[in-house]
C-alpha cells in the first residue's frame, strides 16, 4: 500500500463554514496526478495511536493541477479522521495520498445535469463546475444546507453560476421539494446527489415514485464505517486472530495488524476490498455486493461489514 | 535485450517479418502451468518493469516498430474506418495523446522528444521523421484527428474506453492488427457485449468481476494481462474486414510446414486511466513468434505441446485453431519427453 502512495504538503489551510475546513495541497517529489471531475483521493494521517484512512472528494478545477483541494467536515460523531485534520494538520505538513480514482463522473452525454448537494457534498460538484462550464453543458446546481454549519462557497457560487444556482438554507426555513425538481425533469437530464444518506434516500425515493429511470440518477455517500459489537478474525492461511474492537472497521484491524488488503474508497462503494470468507457470517453493511452475494455468505466487505457471529474467518 | 527500430518487414503478401535473437529471448510466452486455464489474470503493471522486458515501459517499443507502422498505415489506406473515435471521446484522447507523448519521451529519449510550454506543445518522433507543434487540447491544429495521429505512432492496437453507468463503453481506437474482432462492428458496444463471443466465460461470472475491477482502477495504476492465439503467417491484420485474404490459410498448416507457417499470437494487455476524461485506455501489444523459434526454448516447447493438448473444444473453435490443433499437437510432441 505505502508504495502507492503520493506524498503531498498542505500549502493551505481555511475554514470556509462553521464546520468545514478546507486544504490545499502541493507536490513534494512527484507531480499530482491530472484527475477528472468527480474524484477522490484517500488521505492517510498518522494519529498518535492509529492511522486515519478517509476518501474526499477532490474540489479544485481538474484543469489546474498545481495542486489539490480538499473540504473536511467536522463529523459530530468523528471516528477520528476528521478530528485530526481539523485540530492536527497544519500549514506545511506533509501527508500521504493515494493516486485519484473515480465512481462519480458525470455522464456527459447528458442533455442536461441536475447537481444536487447537501452540506460538504457540495464538493464533487466543485470540480464538476469548471469542467461543465469549458464543455458548454447545461446544468442546474442545487444546494442544501444549514448556514450555522456548513454552506461553504455558497457566495462564490451564487455569482459565477446566476441563475443556475438554487440555495436551501434550512437554518432559514427554506426547503428543497425534491418533488417539484424531478418532477420537472426535462428529457435526457440526469441527476446527481452527493450528500448524507438520508437527502440520496429521499430523492431515489421520489424518483421511483415519479417513474424515472434508476439508471439517470448517480449519487455518491462516502459513509464512514459505522460502530458495531467487537468480534474476532482469523486468517485461513496462517491462522492469526485479529481482535476487531467496536469502534474499529474490519479493514482498519487487518491493517493495524500488518496485513495488506486492496482498497480504495473505504466506504463500502468501490469493491476493491472484496475478501473471502471461509467460517462465520457476515454482516453485510456495503452498496457493493450483489443480495445474492450477500446471501451466500461467501465473501465480505471489510472496509464497512462486519460479523453477525462472533469470529470471522477470511481467506487472507 | 532491445535491439533498435531496424529495417522494414511485411506481415502479408512475402511475410519477411522475423525475429532477432533477443526478440526472442524477451517474448511474453503467456502459459504459466502446463494446463491453460480460463482465468481473468490481471496483475499490476508496476513501471518500470524489469529492463529490457515488454513490461519495461508504459509502450513498448521494439525492433519491428517501423516494420509495424508501415503495416498500420497500408490497413488505414485500405480501410479509414479502422480508426474511429465518437465526438464524446475528444478529451480522451488528448488523454492518450498526453500519456503516450509524456512517457515514450522520458522512456526513449533518443527517439522521442517533447517540448512543452504551455499548452504549446513541440514533439519529434525521430524515428518516423515527426517533427510537430500544436496547442494541446486543439485538435484542428494537429495533422489528422487525434485518435488517429498517436495511434500512427505506437505498436499495438489502442481503444479508448467511454466508462458511464459502471460499464465501459468502446467509443474509439485504433485497430489494425487485430485477433479476428472488427472495431467498427464493436463500437459503441458495452464490455459485456463487446465480449459476447467468448465461450465458458460468461458462465463463469469473469466478465461481472473484471468490470467490477477495471473500473475500479485509479489513475497511474496501469493493470496488465496477456492473451493469446495462433496465427498461420506472420499477418498482423486478421481482422473480420479482412477474412478472405487469411481465412483460407488455416488450411495451409502440414506436418511439413507447420514450424514456419503457425505463430504464437500474444497479446500485452494493459489498461490505463486516463487522467482528464476517467475514460480507460485499452492497449492490446501482438506480439508473434513462430513455432520454429518458440522450440528454441526447450521449457516453452515443452509446455506448449502440453497447454496444446490439454485445450478445451470450445477454445479450439473459438480461437479458430480446428484445422489445424491436431497437426501443431503431433508436432509439438517429439519436444515433450512425456511422449
Amino acid at each position: 500500500m505505502s508504495k502507492s502512495m503520493i506524498p503531498v504538503r498542505v500549502a493551505s489551510v481555511r475554514d470556509v463554514a462553521p464546520k468545514i475546513r478546507e486544504f490545499r495541497f502541493t507536490a513534494v517529489d512527484q507531480a499530482l496526478p491530472a484527475f477528472s471531475a468527480g474524484s477522490h483521493v484517500m488521505v492517510e494521517m498518522q494519529g498518535a495511536e492509529k492511522t486515519y484512512r478517509n476518501a474526499y472528494s477532490l474540489m479544485s478545477d481538474p484543469a489546474d493541477i498545481s495542486s489539490y483541494g480538499i473540504a473536511v467536515r467536522l463529523q459530530d460523531e468523528s471516528r477520528g479522521g476528521s478530528v485530526f485534520m481539523h485540530t492536527q494538520v497544519q500549514e506545511g505538513d506533509v501527508l500521504n495520498i493515494a493516486p485519484p480514482a473515480n465512481l462519480f463522473a458525470p455522464h456527459w452525454a447528458a442533455k442536461k445535469h441536475i447537481l444536487i448537494a447537501g452540506g460538504v457534498g457540495i464538493t464533487p460538484f466543485m470540480s464538476y463546475l469548471p469542467e461543465m462550464k469549458r464543455r458548454n453543458a447545461d446544468f442546474e446546481l442545487h444546494y442544501l444546507y444549514r448556514s450555522a454549519q456548513t454552506g461553504a462557497y455558497r457566495q462564490q457560487l451564487s455569482e459565477a453560476l446566476g441563475e443556475k444556482y438554487f440555495s436551501y438554507d434550512s437554518d432559514h426555513g427554506q426547503q428543497c421539494i425534491v418533488h417539484q425538481l424531478l418532477a420537472q425533469l426535462s428529457p435526457g437530464a440526469h441527476v446527481y446527489i452527493c450528500g448524507p444518506e438520508s437527502l440520496i434516500e429521499a430523492v431515489k425515493t421520489e424518483a421511483a415514485t415519479l417513474g424515472i429511470p434508476a439508471g439517470i440518477i448517480h449519487y455518491e455517500e462516502f459513509a464512514a464505517p459505522k460502530p458495531g459489537k467487537a468480534f474476532t478474525v482469523s486468517l485461513a492461511s496462517s491462522g492469526q486472530q485479529i481482535a476487531v474492537d467496536g469502534e474499529s472497521s474490519m479493514l482498519e484491524a487487518l491493517e493495524e495488524a500488518g496485513v495488506e488488503v486492496a482498497n480504495m474508497c473505504r466506504g463500502g462503494v468501490c469493491g476493491q476490498c472484496v475478501t473471502g470468507v471461509k467460517e462465520g457470517i457476515p454482516e453485510h453493511r456495503d452498496d457493493f455486493l450483489s443480495a445474492a452475494e450477500k446471501a451466500s455468505g461467501q465473501c465480505v466487505m471489510p472496509c464497512v461489514s462486519r460479523a453477525v457471529t462472533d469470529s470471522l474467518t477470511l481467506d487472507l | 535485450m532491445r535491439t533498435a527500430p531496424a529495417k522494414l518487414e511485411t506481415f502479408r503478401d512475402d511475410f519477411t517479418y522475423t525475429n532477432s535473437k533477443e526478440a526472442i529471448e524477451r517474448f511474453p510466452f503467456p502459459f504459466p502451468e502446463d494446463e491453460y486455464a480460463y482465468s481473468v489474470n490481471i496483475e499490476p503493471h508496476t513501471l518500470p518493469g524489469p529492463a529490457g522486458s515488454v513490461n519495461e515501459f508504459l509502450f513498448d517499443i521494439d525492433e519491428h516498430y517501423l516494420s509495424e507502422m508501415a503495416e498500420r498505415d497500408l490497413v488505414l489506406k485500405e480501410n479509414p474506418k479502422r480508426c474511429l473515435a465518437m465526438p464524446h471521446m475528444e478529451p480522451a484522447c488528448w488523454d492518450f495523446i498526453d500519456r503516450a507523448m509524456t512517457t515514450m519521451s522520458a522512456d526513449y529519449p533518443d527517439y522521442f522528444k517533447l517540448e512543452k510550454n504551455g499548452d504549446q506543445w513541440h514533439w519529434q518522433n525521430l524515428l518516423l521523421k515527426l517533427d510537430d507543434t500544436f496547442t494541446f487540447g486543439d485538435s484542428s491544429t494537429l495533422p489528422c484527428p487525434p485518435m488517429e495521429y498517436m495511434g500512427r505512432q505506437v505498436q499495438g492496437d489502442i481503444a479508448l474506453l467511454d466508462q458511464r453507468d459502471g460499464d465501459l463503453f468502446l467509443d474509439a481506437g485504433i485497430v489494425t492488427c487485430p485477433a479476428d474482432w472488427s472495431l467498427a462492428f464493436d463500437a459503441g458496444m458495452s464490455f459485456k457485449e463487446w465480449h459476447g463471443p467468448v465461450p465458458m466465460a460468461h458462465e463463469m461470472g469473469v466478465f461481472d468481476r473484471a468490470l467490477k475491477y477495471l473500473t475500479a482502477i485509479p489513475v497511474d495504476r496501469p493493470v496488465r494481462r496477456l492473451n493469446w492465439t495462433l496465427t498461420v503467417n506472420a499477418r498482423m491484420d486478421t481482422s473480420p474486414e479482412t477474412y478472405p485474404m487469411w481465412g483460407a490459410e488455416n488450411r495451409s498448416v502440414t506436418p511439413e510446414n507447420v514450424g514456419e507457417k503457425v505463430y504464437l499470437r500474444v497479446e500485452l494487455q494493459v489498461l490505463d486511466r486516463m487522467a482528464r476524461s476517467n475514460a480507460l485506455m485499452f492497449s492490446i501489444r501482438t506480439y508473434l513468434i513462430s513455432m520454429d523459434d518458440l522450440v528454441t526454448n526447450k521449457d516453452w516447447a515443452r509446455r506448449m505441446h502440453r497447454v496444446m493438448k490439454n485445450l478445451p473444444e470450445p477454445l479450439i473453435d473459438y480461437k479458430g485453431l480446428t484445422h489445424y490443433h491436431q497437426i501443431l499437437v503431433d508436432w509439438l510432441a517429439k519436444y515433450d519427453p512425456v511422449n
